[in-house]
């Protein structure tokens, strides 16, 4: 999973190692935004710092010429709903004048299992319908590892992408220092959309995109402080970033609580298979004890929308016994419990496990495709 | 016969004297596999359930002739753990860690294609040859000898699968879990192509999940080489665009690629039937088998 970078956090980073960026500064209430303005110069760009695309044809990002202007655009910015994202700050950013925009990025080719540096001369849009539409608009340099990138990879792939003579080295500059931050912060993709190109050839990253792996955040302590300052996402994500469940929620209303992650989306596609809809994917892991047994129950129990749960677990290191506590213990300090559970146990101690678990309090089914369809009709009896 | 793992595999468990590793072994051993030596630095000369512990794994190959090592390395160290093994030059090394840093796995990727030695996952439950031995952390109870060989992205969705055909008496020759991550040594058709030769493997169940392009390669490879019937199961159908779901590899591009639709039709062109439950793929396999 990839940890992104706020605008701001990633232009910062990418402007220390030396990646020209327009002057800018971070406000978070109208009045400081306006200040910042005075204080770079119009014409200013005032931009919304949230982890959404299209924030600019969602209305985040407005150009203004003069003070009302800034005041009125910042106004409407801090505080709106982005895609479900509440704005809190705003990124105050000279306007860059250009004559042309280009793109550049370095992502992992998974397929290939290398690094990939991509360069066009169609930047300043969507590089995904790029790819899709105009594939040979993107001049792509697989990247050997273990020696990182040379310079003439950066230099074939700046022409071949057609970039203007003058800017050329510029470009390909931009790009070995992007692909030396990629490597050493342990990027997961590092990107520039638009990379301008100004009246007098001077290239100026005037967006920035770091995604870092978060499984390399243990060695990257600078990044992953930015990471408290990057949080977002609703409620139930929030408190399952505290539980440390991989969670993903969903439109519909039958809890999913499972583990390991092929089991789950199995049990995700069965709820939909016969008839009902999934309101979420939760997986607790390897060799989950009793206590987060309950976390997940709880988890599960304060969406609103769920309206049953099934409880499907195949234990491998995962033991039924423990999962079986767990239920007891999330179910018994309730007096009624708030949503029908099913419960399906198989593997490693499933036996043990069917002694332990509280059948007052729940379902038991034997096989997985049972245990959904029971959800699926609670669920459905409850809207009925 | 089986493929990768029988009861002469040597094994040396690199991180033996960790809690998983410590469990683990005891697991394998109990099931049969020839667990001879144990890999950490700084333990060279103590023991683990009556297994020597070397300092290296090239100690323990020297001393023990290990041919084979399984990696419960924690993600930070495993990297290098797995360097370590290929450049020990043994056959089979199995990584079971979960989290390795994906620019650790590019640079071990690289060196793979450098060395003779086989390398499964990272982020899988490892393999199981019924019977005779397992590498990893499969629980050996729910497999049964038998002649299906199968290849899954997945752990638990593997049990599920497994569990499905050992309860209508259809058992395996060996299981392989491939793993979740995006970059992973051994993928579907090398296993594929392992199975095809296997002389014991009449049919093969292949569980694959959303993200990447390996289900699609795969199977335009059993359309073209692969004459064992093969029966397909995709996890995922319902998970939306841009949201990893739990393993590192699983995730829906928004540009469309690694969907559940182009995996099944991929399969189902190449002549492969995709169940839409476990229970549907132990159909089309006792059909095969009949």
């Amino acid at each position: 999973m990839a940890m992104k970078l706020h605008e701001y956090q990633a232009k910062q980073v990418f402007a220390d190692a030396g990646i020209p960026t327009p002057a800018s500064e971070l406000a978070s209430d109208v009045d400081g935004a306006v200040a910042a303005a005075e204080e770079i110069g119009y014409p200013v760009a005032i931009k919304a710092q949230v982890q959404v695309g299209g924030r600019g044809k969602a209305g985040g990002i407005k150009l203004v010429e003069d003070t009302d202007e800034a005041r009125e655009a910042a106004d409407e910015i801090l505080g709106m709903d982005l895609k479900g994202y509440h704005v809190d700050r705003v990124l105050v950013e000279e306007a860059v004048d250009f004559t042309d925009e280009l793109y550049v990025g370095i992502t992992m080719d998974r397929g290939e299992g290398k690094p990939v540096a991509m360069v066009s001369t169609k930047g300043g849009v969507n590089i995904e319908e790029v790819a899709e539409e105009d594939p040979d608009a993107i001049a792509r340099e697989h990247i050997d590892p273990s020696f990182g990138m040379h310079p003439y990879q950066a230099r074939k792939a700046v022409y071949d992408a057609g970039v203007d003579q003058a800017v050329a080295r510029d470009v390909s500059n931009v790009l070995m220092t992007l692909y030396d931050l990629w490597e050493s912060r342990d990027g997961s993709d590092a990107e520039i959309n638009p990379l301008m190109v100004t009246s007098d050839d001077e290239v100026i990253a005037a967006d920035a995109v770091m995604n870092i792996d978060e499984d390399a955040l243990f060695r990257q302590p600078e990044l992953a402080e930015m990471e408290e300052e990057a949080a977002g996402g609703d409620e139930l994500e929030q408190k399952a970033d505290e539980y440390d469940f991989d969670y993903v929620r969903l439109e519909g209303n039958t809890g999913i609580i499972g583990n390991g992650a092929g089991l789950v989306m199995t049990t995700l596609d069965l709820v939909d298979h016969y008839g009902g809809e999934p309101a979420n994917f939760l997986d607790v892991g390897g060799g989950a004890k009793a206590d987060r047994i309950a976390n997940a129950l709880d988890m599960v129990f304060s969406d609103d929308n769920v309206d049953s749960v099934v409880f499907n677990i195949f234990g491998g290191i995962t033991r039924g016994d423990e999962v079986a506590r767990g239920i007891n213990e999330a179910l018994e300090q309730f007096d009624e419990i708030p949503k029908p559970v099913v419960v399906r146990l198989a593997g490693t101690n499933w036996e043990e496990g069917m002694e332990i678990l509280n059948e007052d309090l729940v379902t038991v089914e034997q096989t997985l495709e049972e245990a959904v369809q029971r959800a699926v009709e609670y669920a459905e009896e409850v809207n009925e | 016969m089986s493929v990768l793992v029988d009861d002469d595999t040597r094994v040396v468990v690199q991180g033996i004297t960790g809690g998983e590793g410590k469990f683990h072994a005891k697991q394998m051993m109990e099931y049969g596999t020839n667990v001879v030596a144990g890999a950490v630095p700084g333990k060279g000369g103590q023991e683990v359930e009556g297994v020597p512990v070397y300092d290296t794994v090239h100690e323990a190959v020297e001393a023990e002739n290990a041919d084979t090592s399984v990696i419960f390395v924690p993600p930070a160290f495993a990297g290098d753990a797995i360097f370590e093994s290929l450049d020990a030059d043994l056959d089979l090394a199995v990584a079971i860690t979960e989290g390795i840093p994906t620019q650790d796995m590019a640079r071990v990727n690289k060196r793979l294609s450098e060395t003779d030695t086989r390398l499964i996952g990272p982020n899988c439950p490892g393999l199981i040859t019924p019977g005779e031995a397992k590498l990893g952390i499969l629980p050996g109870n729910i497999f049964a000898e038998g002649n299906v060989g199968l290849v899954s992205r997945s752990g638990t969705l593997t049990y599920q699968v497994v569990d499905n055909l050992t309860n209508r008496g259809i058992g395996q020759t060996t299981a392989i879990g491939i793993g979740g991550d995006p970059i992973i040594g051994t993928n579907f058709i090398d296993a594929l192509e392992l199975f095809e030769n296997d002389d014991e493997t009449d049919a093969i169940v292949m569980c694959g999940e959303i993200g990447g392009e390996d289900e699609e390669e795969a199977a335009a490879y059993i359309d073209e080489n692969v004459d064992t019937p093969v029966a397909g199961f995709i996890a995922g159908r319902t998970a939306p665009p841009g949201k990893r779901m739990g393993h590192a590899g699983a995730i829906v591009s928004g540009s469309g690629t690694g969907t559940a639709e182009s995996k099944i039709s991929a399969l189902n062109d190449a002549g492969v039937p995709v169940g839409d439950t476990p229970e549907e793929v132990a159909d089309h396999i006792e059909e095969f088998l009949n």
